[in-house]
């Protein structure tokens, strides 16, 4: 009997693939479309939104080092030590990735009203100004960062780490001569996927920051404002910015070679 | 000398009590045993990698137990070398030395020097990635011996390598104790390994360590 052809398995699920990759190629064609070279030049030339831009660019910029720098000895710790509740630990490390936007920042917003919110509020206004939209991107962007440093951890062998040690290496020694340079992708792909993060963090943003314009407002809250007012064109201008972001990181991923680490992290 | 006094040690669910042997100063000692007996985790336990949860360990008349693994003046050689990756020949064989701050020139001689014994003097300014097995666990030993340790550990760094090349290493083996006079804690399952090796042998079964005086084939590890 004649082997079956595999044509139509892959041809189904080449088919299924496809319509997925479509939609998303569709989504990006009907912004272009939709928009101009002369619109966007127009859109950037508003005050507004070149403060937003300059102000996205601060903030995720801030937050992905910020994200990366607590991520490190997080994910180090998460994925070389046991400890009691290392289970728990995990699981509340993983909250900022589950919980719906909206409440990560309306929960932000209540810290910062109790007792010792406000008087840390007395020494450093943070609602509704600059360092909320960074509070804001860095509470959901370092929970992936993480995630992406756990996992780049866990495939350094601790071998190396150990025959360190035997060399003459300290703890600390260990860790940042021969650790840290093996991580370096990882590091890279944490801090690349912090900064997307927070590029499109919206909803935490709006309840704790608030959406004024010239002072806290990022460019996702630009393309809220604008599409409120009824100017779709800058709305799809901003966004081609963000999805020219996007395609930026997606390249500097790449080309770091991190996108192993991404992928087994997310 | 290498001396291991009751030494009790949990890997996990998984434990050895009241271990004792001793191996002779600039002696190559094989010890060996069945996958799952314990080997690794004494060897471990030498260099200060696994606490141990009672008993003494003493290197060279000096009580090592509670000393971490930089302070015991080991070299230790895992299975796999784990070699860093980044990092060149020349620049593992410096890597200890650069630690303990040694001057410039004394690590270019000591690096000289090891390259000459280990026959890695085209090697060094090569990225580890790529060496072939014998190239890798000859850097690796190196990297071990850089700063003159009294004693050597070494976990299976043989049972990667084909035929050809074990052998090869054998004999670098022999040259390396011969040179300096190292003491060895070799630990492996492979008879003919610590046949043409081994100055003392020991078998671990069932969590006691034997001396073994002659070779039979009794002392190999069926299951590996």
């Amino acid at each position: 009997m004649a082997p079956r052809s595999d044509l139509p398995f892959y041809l189904s699920f080449g088919v299924i693939g496809g319509l997925y990759v479509a939609l998303i190629l569709a989504m990006l064609i009907a912004d272009a479309f939709y928009t101009s070279p002369g619109h966007i030049w127009k859109s950037l030339q508003s005050r507004e939104i070149q403060y937003s831009i300059r102000l996205s660019l601060l903030s995720c910029s801030l937050t992905a080092i910020l994200s990366v720098w607590v991520a490190l000895p997080i994910g180090y710790l998460m994925s070389r030590r046991d400890f009691r509740g290392k289970a728990v630990l995990d699981a509340i490390l993983d909250i900022p990735i589950v919980l719906p936007p909206l409440v990560i920042g309306l929960s932000l917003l209540i810290l910062f009203q109790t007792a010792p919110g406000r008087a840390f509020q007395r020494i450093m206004p943070v609602t509704y100004e600059i360092p909320s939209v960074i509070l804001a991107q860095f509470s959901v962007a370092c929970a992936f960062a993480v995630r992406t440093l756990r996992s780049t951890f866990e495939h350094i062998n601790p071998r190396q780490e150990q025959v360190a040690l035997t060399l003459g290496c300290s703890r600390s020694q260990a860790f940042w001569r021969v650790v840290f340079p093996e991580a370096r992708r990882g590091i890279i792909a944490a801090m690349t996927l912090a900064w997307a993060r927070s590029l499109g963090e919206f909803g935490p943003i709006l309840i704790f920051s608030g959406a004024t314009r010239l002072r806290t407002e990022v460019l996702p809250t630009t393309v809220f404002l604008e599409l409120s007012v009824g100017n779709l064109e800058a709305a799809v201008s901003v966004s081609l910015l963000m999805v020219l972001a996007a395609v930026f990181v997606l390249v500097i991923i790449r080309v770091s070679g991190a996108q192993s680490t991404l992928r087994e992290s997310g | 000398m290498i001396s291991l006094e009751n030494v009790t040690v949990r890997a996990g669910k998984f434990g050895l009590q009241n271990v004792s042997f001793s191996v002779d100063q600039g002696k190559h000692a094989v010890l060996m045993g069945k996958t799952g007996s314990g080997k690794t985790t004494l060897l471990e336990a030498v260099c200060g990698l696994k606490p141990i949860l009672s008993g003494r360990i003493v290197l060279h008349s000096r009580d090592v137990t509670r000393l971490k693994p930089a302070e015991r003046g080991i070299g230790y050689v895992p299975q796999d070398g784990a070699l860093f990756p980044f990092l060149s020949v020349g620049e593992h064989l410096a890597f200890a030395l650069q630690i303990r701050r040694w001057n410039r020139s004394d690590i270019s001689v000591r690096v000289d020097e090891l390259a000459t014994l280990l026959r890695l003097e085209k090697l060094l300014d090569r990225s580890v990635r790529g060496l072939s097995g014998g190239e890798s666990q000859r850097v690796a030993l190196g990297r071990a011996l850089a700063n003159h340790p009294d004693t050597l550990c070494l976990d299976e760094p043989l049972s990667a390598l084909d035929d050809e090349t074990r052998a090869e290493m054998c004999e670098v083996l022999g040259r390396v104790r011969d040179r300096t006079g190292v003491t060895v804690l070799h630990v492996t399952h492979s008879l003919s390994e610590a046949r043409t090796v081994s100055d003392q042998m020991f078998v671990l079964r069932e969590g006691v360590v034997y001396p073994q005086c002659s070779l039979t084939k009794e002392a190999e590890a069926p299951n590996t």
